[in-house]
């Protein structure tokens, strides 16, 4: 029998007991939309996670910390290469050669410090840290009011909003509630007025002796960030940024200065890390592999996605796997369905099979019944795992909104989710129907001719 | 039910010509349709063969008996064996189905065999919606749809009034005559196997007890 007309016998068979069938379908509807929802739900978990990170414009960068500072960013890296002790001093010439790695673009000390700043006669306590000029095209300045440094070392500042919002006065309220155009347009032009320390050499070979002089340099606001631009340093972030240049020039007191006079031999700066920034992120493994072997400690956003990635891959697998549960019920019913359709339909078969229907043509009409309920569900189940995850999506939404967050989007139903729901369906409802197929196929014409 | 083996059809050894007409008598449970089965290649003998066209049935493989059924042999049953779903044209056509037949020839190869049984103003029926007489034409029209050889007709009239099971009887006796088509009748009334059959074959307990021309046909020239 050709396969239009398995497919024609199917569907007047399924119409047939259309209760039943519909019933049975239903359930797959079910299986598949639980499918549906619980791994777009994953995959829109992922994509939120994601956004966040490239929004933080540092996919580029590579973190290079020196080996003798214990607090390395990943602790894995210590345990091969040099002992902490012997690895080199992170200073300029350590520079010059993470700059020399094919593939770096730039590499400047990550330079920041806790300081007071006053504005409007108010003193605020605040990270600063330098801004090289060209994380100007980073996706970090998006939805920045005002604009960036007008050279690599002008006596300007960018604040990010919520310390715009400290300096107004205004409450602190959580960041997405604060409105950058808002915030941004009282002080735009204003000077503000940036307390510092300068680490200052004694003139002397011996760099274990420094004086330490405190310095005041007026600032001027020329701009107020949306994002966060140095969300990577987690507690240790900036609000206020100025130019790269500005702060080498400045030399400020760190806080690593302290530790390193015991051993520096020499009067150059020794930086507590430094940030190369690569010509492309897919370069980011190669670069830090080679700057692993100059001896150094390194840390990318790639590394966390990485393990991000696999935690997501994890979570995927377990999500497909509870939703493949309610599949697996489904696919049960289908057999159910059936075996009593076999029952019931037992004197045809035995019709057919008197009249020139071979074996091959009933287990196709069988499996062509059992494939046309796994596609109908499985459409109906996309369609109604996608509008699970609308409504969820929407009163995850209302939640968000009333906790004072913007919305979100934790929901994605990508194409490829929905042709392997429609193909996992299917393949799942043909598995199903094997048992079924073949024994309607098996059976005895001469028996199934005398059943009533 | 359970395991003891019963000798539906014993012993048998016959031998039917092309375009014969023969009968099968006998009481309820002497075998004939068991006989009928096995000639339909619906059941298998555990002893012996049956020889159809010279080639045994039982060599054949599942789907080669399929292909058998579907293209030399057609059957009519007591209960008219139409599915209750489909339409009266959808039912001559499920064998044009099987032999993948293209779908745009099979209707008019279903309503031409009904016209020859007198069905055609019927097409769009269910077979509920029919009479006896009616369902059993129905049924002969698709037996006949392929263009079979021999024709296994099992009690064609037991569910008929005597004058429907006239017509159906005579239809099949004008494609024995007509078309030169082995017809092999199992009845339990012997006035109608002398009325129509050359040849009837009397079985008793899976056993054909007897095997003679039918003097009745003999002497009327082979014209009831």
């Amino acid at each position: 029998m050709k396969l239009y007309d398995s497919i024609e016998l199917a569907g007047r068979n399924l119409r047939e007991s259309v209760l039943r069938n519909s019933l049975t379908t239903l359930g797959i509807s079910v299986g598949v939309a639980s499918l549906v929802a619980m791994l777009s739900l994953g995959i829109g978990l992922q994509q939120l996670a994601s956004r966040r990170l490239q929004r933080s414009g540092l996919f580029d960068s590579i973190v290079v910390t020196s080996r003798r500072d214990l607090r390395g960013f990943n602790r894995e890296q210590e345990e091969s290469g040099p002992a902490p002790a012997e690895s080199p001093d992170l200073n300029e010439a350590a520079r010059l050669k993470i700059a020399n790695v094919e593939g770096v673009v730039e590499v400047y000390p990550d330079l920041r410090f806790i300081t007071e700043v006053r504005f409007d006669g108010k003193p605020h306590l605040t990270m600063v840290a330098g801004l090289p000029f060209s994380s100007k095209d980073g996706d970090s300045f998006e939805g920045m009011q005002g604009r960036f440094f007008s050279s690599e070392d002008a006596h300007e500042v960018i604040l990010q909003k919520s310390f715009a919002a400290e300096l107004l006065g205004k409450s602190s309220r959580g960041p997405d509630e604060i409105n950058v155009a808002e915030v941004a347009k009282p002080l735009m032009g204003k000077q503000l007025v940036m307390r510092y320390a300068e680490r200052e050499s004694s003139g002397g070979q011996d760099a274990a002796f420094y004086s330490v002089i405190s310095h005041e340099t007026p600032l001027t606001i020329i701009g107020v960030t949306d994002l966060d631009p140095d969300s990577m340093r987690g507690s240790a972030r900036a609000r206020l940024f100025i130019p790269q240049k500005l702060i080498e020039g400045m030399r400020p007191m760190q806080a690593y200065d302290m530790r390193a006079s015991n051993g520096v031999t020499s009067d150059q700066p020794i930086y507590s890390n430094v940030v190369a920034r690569v010509s492309g992120a897919g370069k980011v493994d190669a670069v830090e592999q080679a700057i692993k072997k100059l001896g150094f400690n390194t840390f990318s956003i790639l590394d966390a996605t990485k393990s991000m990635r696999r935690f997501f891959a994890i979570l995927d697998l377990f999500l497909g796997i509870f939703g493949s549960l309610a599949l697996t019920v489904a696919s049960i019913g289908i057999i159910n369905t059936l075996v009593m359709a076999i029952l019931e339909r037992r004197r045809e078969i035995g019709i057919m099979k008197a009249v020139g229907a071979s074996d091959a043509d009933v287990r196709g009409l069988f499996f062509a019944e059992a494939g046309a309920m796994g596609l109908l569900g499985g459409i109906c189940g996309t369609a109604l795992g996608w509008l699970i995850g609308r409504v969820i999506n929407f009163g995850t939404n209302i939640y968000l909104k009333r906790q004072g967050f913007p919305p979100e989007h934790i929901w994605s139903v990508p194409v490829w989710l929905v042709a392997g729901a429609l193909g996992f369906s299917f393949v799942v409802s043909l598995v199903s129907g094997l048992y079924p197929a073949s024994r309607a196929a098996r059976l005895d014409p001469v028996q199934a001719l005398r059943y009533e | 039910m359970g395991s003891a083996t019963i000798r539906a059809v014993d012993g048998v050894s016959l031998t039917v010509e092309a375009g014969e007409f023969i009968a099968l008598l006998g009481a309820s449970g002497s075998g004939k349709s068991s006989l009928l089965n096995l000639l339909a290649g619906l059941d298998s003998p555990s002893a012996g063969s049956v020889i159809v066209e010279n080639q045994s049935l039982s060599g054949l493989s599942r789907e080669e008996l399929a292909k058998y059924r579907r293209y030399t042999v057609g059957m009519v049953f007591q209960s008219f064996n139409l599915i209750p779903s489909m339409t009266v044209v959808e039912n001559v056509e499920l064998p044009l189905r099987f032999a993948e037949v293209e779908r745009t020839k099979r209707g008019a190869l279903a309503t031409s065999a009904l016209e020859k049984v007198g069905l055609s103003g019927r097409l769009k029926h269910r077979p509920i919606e029919l009479s006896g007489g009616e369902q059993q034409r129905v049924a002969m029209a698709r037996a006949l749809i392929n263009q079979p050889r021999i024709l296994l007709a099992d009690e064609p009239t037991g569910n008929l009034d005597s004058r429907t099971g006239t017509e159906v009887m005579e239809l099949i006796r004008r494609l024995n005559e007509s078309l030169k088509m082995t017809v092999v009748l199992v009845t339990h009334e012997r006035d109608l196997a002398e009325k129509y059959a050359n040849r009837l074959i009397f079985l008793a307990d899976g056993k054909v007890v007897a095997d003679q021309p039918n003097p009745a046909r003999a002497t009327a020239g082979a014209k009831p």
